[in-house]
């Protein structure tokens, strides 16, 4: 499956399974989404089921908010992470805060998918990567797949908790896997072992890392769309780096960061999101708090610029795998 | 300069611009003067509650009332209260209005660190509360404690959650006022205003997704009204069809701005409601057989599915926003003595006694009994503490944030040293 498929598959394996789950958002319903993410669903599971919103971000995710109250589990759709904007404060104010708030009396079991990341020429509004803002809001949890098999079992697991959770999808990744050589053709799932994706019911834990390649020489902590990049610079740099795709950023998979940094000593960090308060920042100080006897040289992050996301410079902007390389390097060198 | 085409006809020689801030007609300092809020004098009649939102127009601009300056109820409206409702409404109206002053003195006194009165407002709350069904699930902002207050609420939970005791279920985590009461279909407070509002609507959606028969209500103020979730409320309500109430309590006030600032100069907040397609219905606020009769209509009206309606209250904040506010820096004193709907509990009073249903003899001894009963409860809650004293253990800080403590939460609350 390609990860479009797979998060179709998500939804409609927790359609069939659960009554209280409904889909909803701008464009999601007759049309099935403009990834095609939900196609074919509402034909299947009816249109009180699977609708299109009006164009409302704030009241996609306050209606959302009052569904979860209720007992549904609503999952919906923000077009682009770039406009979750006009909902941030029934994510942070109300979303987050009604399980501590009421003291336990009022949940908010909805999960907010929203197609995020860069490499396509989608400019400022069509490239963001907000995690960090949702990582800052205590209530939230926060999950980014890196693959087709991750993001149907991340996907139904999130539809399954219990807590609001934000799902950023890396829209780069949607057809096939990206490792940032953008002059080369690109890839399809098919054929990647990530894109083997059971029919059925299966479920990936939120708060659990995945070490995609074991190694003794450098910790290197990615996410989304730069775990591709990350394994693409790794083996052109031929260290032997340990990469972990982090999967969820909250909760974080603490014990899998520190055990790993603990073995090599060295840690590099990298993602699309912009540097300053960036996610990479809170990795950064908390490996530097928990394995500051065991590291040999200073934590590396390569991340986007503190710029708005351009059109015409992508290439320039996007941490591909020539600058992930000169990273590990450096810090190899040091 | 003139130009040369139809545009000088039409607007003349272009002048400077004007930009315009509304103004309340009267400021501290000045004597009070209502004589501009008119009081549209002719009675609506109750339309059948399948009439299209297009025929209701006149609903959004009018008043509907009942109780006339004769105390007595008239018109299409009247809803045909039995004596006993009436004295339930009365009582429930009086033991908000005590608890509320009950409550400031006891921020006065440090007992509490906030705390906000609905003073003048109590009719919109207890008369919708007993027009609704006991689980139709309310919405409301921070200033509808009346709700409680009439499904009957402990006052003792309410007034542990104002001091902030070990008795508060929200386990001190809340400002002062903020209740959560699920049993009681009372939502979560929240400080972010408005936030209710499209919640509610969700919340109704998922009722009528389910096959349920519970309605939603929710409440903003006026001021509320020019934050987004109002429009987005409005929008969802209207395109759904959804079964929910979306009252505005429009009591003239949003902290120190008067309802002009919230758009309110040149129309009316229930008119809001006709470029959505919905009914709204503006209502005498102060007149309890009037709110319970609009209530009833739009209850009726969801029941039957024809979705929402959105209904203005006409009323006066008579007390000081909050405890933390002092009204007399930006409107005249004396303004709420002359506030041309009157007050409340003392309208619906006059009403049961014009109608031989009630008495001062009754009224003084129903005075003194709730003020027993808000004394007693009073003792009870400051028994689990007041401010400052036997809160909840700081351990509990880390509970709730999410379903299950996760590691990072583990680890702060053992820096914290629990």
């Amino acid at each position: 499956m390609t990860m479009i498929q797979a998060l179709n598959s998500a939804m409609d394996v927790m359609l069939e399974r659960d009554p209280d789950v409904l889909v909803f958002g701008e464009d999601v319903g007759y049309f099935g989404g403009v990834f095609r993410c939900t196609a074919g669903l509402q034909k299947k599971y009816g249109h009180t089921r699977v609708f299109d919103t009006p164009i409302a971000e704030g009241g996609i995710v306050g209606a959302a908010v009052g569904m979860g109250a209720y007992g549904l589990r609503p999952v919906v759709e923000i077009q682009f992470a770039d406009y979750i904007y006009p909902a941030m404060d029934q994510l942070t104010s109300e979303a987050a805060r009604l399980r501590y708030r009421s003291g336990g009396e009022f949940t908010a079991p909805i999960t907010v998918r929203t197609p995020c990341g860069g490499g396509i020429y989608g400019g400022q509004t069509h490239s963001q990567s907000p995690e960090a803002i949702f990582t800052h809001v205590c209530g939230l949890k926060t999950v980014m797949p890196s693959n087709p098999y991750d993001a149907k079992g991340l996907l139904i697991a999130a539809i399954e908790d219990d807590d609001p959770v934000i799902f950023f999808e890396p829209k780069r990744l949607y057809n096939g896997p990206f490792d940032g050589h953008h002059d080369r053709p690109v890839k399809p799932w098919a054929g990647h072992p990530m894109g083997e994706v059971p029919e059925g019911y299966y479920r990936i834990p939120l708060g659990q890392a995945a070490v995609l390649r074991p190694g003794a020489a450098l910790t290197l902590l990615c996410y989304g769309t730069m775990v591709h990049v990350a394994l693409a610079a790794v083996a052109e740099s031929g260290i032997d780096a340990e990469v972990i795709d982090l999967r969820t950023l909250v909760p974080l998979d603490l014990d899998t960061i520190e055990a790993s940094v603990r073995k090599t000593g060295r840690c590099v960090i990298v993602h699309e999101a912009t540097r300053t308060g960036g996610f990479g920042a809170e990795l950064s100080a908390q490996v530097q708090e928990t394995c500051f006897s065991h590291l040999e040289a200073p934590i590396e992050r390569i991340t986007g610029w503190d710029t708005p996301y351009p059109l015409a410079h992508e290439w320039h902007y996007f941490p591909g795998p020539a600058r992930v390389g000169e990273a590990l390097k450096r810090v190899m060198e040091f | 300069m003139e130009t040369t085409d139809g545009r000088a006809a039409e607007g003349g020689r272009r002048q400077p611009l004007r930009f315009h801030v509304p103004e309340p007609k009267c400021r501290p300092g000045s004597a009070p003067d209502l004589a501009d809020i008119r009081l549209p004098q002719a009675r609506l009649p109750r339309p059948p509650v399948d009439t299209s939102s297009d025929q209701l127009h006149e609903y959004a601009y009018g008043l509907v009332r009942v109780l006339g300056d004769d105390h007595r109820a008239s018109g299409d409206w009247d809803p045909g209260l039995t004596p006993d409702f009436l004295r339930k409404g009365l009582r429930s109206m009086l033991l908000t209005r005590l608890y509320d002053q009950r409550m400031l003195r006891a921020q006065r006194t440090g007992k509490t660190s906030f705390y906000m009165q609905c003073t003048g407002e109590e009719a919109i709350a207890v008369a919708q509360a007993m027009a609704l069904e006991p689980d139709d699930m309310c919405f409301p902002s921070y200033r509808q404690q009346g709700l409680l207050i009439a499904r009957g609420w402990s006052l003792v939970d309410m007034m542990c959650q104002v001091l902030n005791n070990s008795g508060d279920r929200m386990k001190g985590r809340q400002l002062p006022v903020m209740y959560s009461a699920k049993e009681a279909s009372f939502f979560t407070i929240s400080g972010n205003l408005g936030t209710q509002f499209i919640q509610a609507v969700g919340w109704a959606m998922a009722s009528a997704y389910k096959g349920d028969t519970r309605l939603a209500a929710a409440w903003v103020g006026d001021g509320t009204t020019a934050e987004a979730d109002f429009h987005y409320a409005l929008t969802f309500a209207a395109v759904y069809r959804v079964p929910v109430l979306l009252n505005v309590v429009n009591n003239q006030w949003a902290i120190s701005s008067f309802q002009g600032i919230a758009g309110g100069e040149v129309t009316t907040f229930a008119a809001r409601a006709i470029g959505y397609g919905l009914p709204g219905l503006r209502v005498d606020g102060n007149d309890f057989l009037a709110v319970c009769a609009a209530t009833r209509w739009a209850i009726a009206r969801a029941r039957a599915g024809f979705g929402a309606t959105v209904l203005e209250f006409y009323t006066y904040r008579a007390a000081a926003h909050s405890s933390s506010d002092d009204p007399s820096g930006y409107r005249p004193e004396g303004e709420a003595a002359l506030w041309p709907l009157g007050d409340p509990i003392e309208r619906l009073k006059q009403h049961l006694v014009a109608a031989g249903e009630w008495s001062e003899e009754q009224h003084a001894a129903l005075t003194a009994e709730l003020t027993e009963t808000i004394k007693a409860a009073g003792k009870e809650a400051e028994s689990f503490g007041t401010l400052g004293g036997k809160a909840s253990s700081p351990r509990t800080m880390f509970d709730d944030v999410f379903k299950e403590l996760p590691q990072h939460l583990r680890r702060q609350r053992q820096q914290l040293g629990y």
